[in-house]
């Protein structure tokens, strides 16, 4: 009797502590590849890992090698890594090449890793954003225009190409152990800058079921784009103060003051093209993806604060 | 006892305390909504409206049992006053009221949410962005809902134009058509004379980014205020075209006129 084929699956972004839990949970059922454009990891002797440049034609070979069934993406490079070019070159020109090699190896289910941010933080947002609303953030800042690009590509592909059966999907804050974006690093730090008089709405997801929702993405061949988002929410300043950081505020008006001081100061943790989402909140509504994928997020609000707190000075 | 405890045990009655538990509001474990709502700030914004309520502007509110006990509903009134006193105080007479109290969202000014603390202030009260969106989705959570039709046209009039109504925006009336929620008109009188203005500034307005900056005295009069809701009015959800609705909106813009002439012919004195 011939064993049934296990499924292959290339995940990308292989060195992001998200990717790892989505490896942890898949490499018991099937066969995976991990690519990274940053480093290479070693994730066991059972998956191969790679460190390589979408763009470059040796991308090709794995293809050709691994015959892979699906593609789960999470190499977006972050808007606070690498310079602007790098990250278009990785995020916008990658992104199409590892699109274009799934359709000519008849890949049949993609799922990309996108985030909030493209819908853009403005004054005028109404709360519980869904799907269908316009992506705002290349008009908020040039360092966003890549993750709203590479929105945009997956967009393209999923419709010209209904056989790669694309899920996008725009999560939340993600935060939790091992994550090191700007929120998580905020929440992990002892004094956090705040833009005086603004605590805008947030939503946090915790990795763990980041990750869940992942698994439970790639499972079901849903085409379609979903914000990722438990239904729970907390105002910025309230979620500092929970998870035992010290604000330190930011005088935040006129605009131009506030944008000043931080492009003179470069806080890692608190960019100035990000700047508005600290001051306007973009409050997605995640029920469509919920209702779709029978998703939970099990770890409440108060559960991932408490993690922040007990952790702030690591043995 | 920390500083939060301190002023609520001398701010927050335990009555009043009990009162705003018993009104459940769908919010998350941290006692937020997604539109920034939070149950223990709305305590304090209660606490000190009530004292503004019952002691400064001396309201009287007739007919606030016409507002449905739960189910969306759509509280449609005059905006007068520079500010949104007239929004507070149709809040908290609902809010307070005894049998099936509610905690109204009232639509805010575009211009509310970049004004540092203001901003974040209101929305914790219950003040949402007037932004159709919202209140389509507050609709269909089952909100109570307060909209000013004129929005800054009627709040931002001058002394002279006080209770005349100006242009009502149709989108309340499609939205109270697509979600099925009744309107209930209110006719606010008093808030006029809270803040009379004699001129508006439009040069200013417009360098400072504000809607309007009036010429007053720079103090709220302790006007007496007559709060007058009307019976809810139903309107199907059949596709008319634009005038029709129009129609429909005037026969609002009617009632809230009749409520309103109700309200100065109750009037005894100004203050």
């Amino acid at each position: 009797m011939t064993e049934q084929r296990r499924p292959h699956i290339l995940i990308t972004g292989a060195a992001g502590a998200l990717a790892q839990q989505v490896i942890e949970q898949l490499r018991d059922t099937c066969d995976l590849v991990a690519v990274d454009f940053r480093e290479q990891v070693y994730l066991g002797d059972d998956i191969p890992s790679y460190c390589i440049d979408f763009n470059k034609r040796v991308f090709e070979d794995l293809f050709r090698r691994y015959q892979f069934d699906g593609v789960i993406h999470m190499g977006r490079i972050m808007s606070s890594q690498l310079t602007r070019m790098r990250r278009y070159n990785a995020n916008v020109l990658g992104t199409q090449k590892l699109l274009d090699l799934s359709h000519k190896y008849g890949i049949k289910r993609v799922v990309v890793l996108s985030t909030f941010h493209v819908y853009g933080a403005v004054a005028y947002n109404p709360a519980l954003i869904d799907e269908s609303a316009p992506l705002k953030s290349a008009g908020l800042s040039a360092d966003l225009i890549d993750s709203v690009e590479l929105e945009n590509l997956a967009n393209i592909y999923l419709w010209r190409y209904p056989e790669l059966n694309i899920t996008i999907l725009r999560p939340c804050n993600i935060v939790g152990p091992g994550v090191r974006n700007t929120i998580s690093t905020l929440l992990a730090s002892e004094r956090a800058p705040v833009l005086a008089g603004f605590s805008p709405m947030m939503q946090f997801i915790h990795i763990d079921d980041m990750a869940d929702a992942i698994v439970l993405a790639y499972k079901k061949p849903t085409r379609g784009v979903y914000n990722v988002a438990p239904q729970d929410w907390v105002a910025y300043q309230h979620a500092l103060k929970l998870c035992g950081c010290k604000r330190f505020p930011i005088l935040s008006i006129p605009p131009a003051v506030p944008r000043f001081i931080l492009s003179t100061l470069k806080l890692k943790s608190f960019p100035s093209y990000l700047m508005a989402f600290f001051k306007y909140p973009v409050v997605i509504d995640g029920r469509a993806f919920a209702k779709e994928f029978e998703f939970t997020p099990k770890r409440p609000l108060k559960e991932i604060f408490r993690f922040y707190r007990d952790n702030k000075r690591p043995v | 006892m920390s500083l939060a405890s301190f002023l609520k045990s001398r701010l927050v009655s335990a009555e009043l305390d009990q009162h705003i538990n018993r009104i459940r509001k769908p919010i998350g474990t941290l006692g937020y909504d997604p539109w920034g709502y939070n149950n223990e700030a709305i305590k304090y914004g209660l606490s000190i409206t009530k004292q503004i309520y019952e002691k400064y502007f001396r309201v009287q509110a007739h007919g606030v049992e016409n507002i449905p006990a739960e189910g969306p509903v759509l509280i449609i009134a005059n905006h007068s006053g520079q500010l949104p006193i007239d929004g507070l105080l149709i809040g908290y007479a609902l809010a307070s009221r005894e049998k099936d109290a509610r905690i109204p969202r009232a639509m805010i000014e575009r211009f509310f949410p970049t004004v540092p603390w203001l901003g974040n202030l209101l929305n914790e009260v219950g003040a949402v962005l007037g932004d159709p969106i919202n209140c389509a989705k507050m609709l269909a959570n089952g909100e109570a809902v307060i909209v000013f039709p004129e929005g800054i046209r009627g709040s931002g009039k001058l002394y002279q134009d006080r209770y005349q109504l100006k242009r009502f925006g149709n989108g309340f009336m499609h939205l109270a058509m697509k979600y099925k929620a009744p309107i209930v008109p209110v006719g606010v009188v008093g808030c006029e004379e809270t803040i009379p203005a004699i001129a508006n500034i439009k040069p200013l307005a417009k360098a400072l980014g504000i809607p309007y900056a009036p010429v007053a005295m720079p103090v709220v009069l302790p006007a007496k205020v007559h709060l007058n809701f009307g019976a809810p009015m139903y309107f199907d959800d059949l596709e008319i075209p634009e005038e029709q609705v129009t129609e429909r909106v005037e026969t609002v813009k009617a009632e809230i006129s009749r409520l309103i002439d109700k309200g100065l012919s109750e009037r005894k004195r100004l203050f």
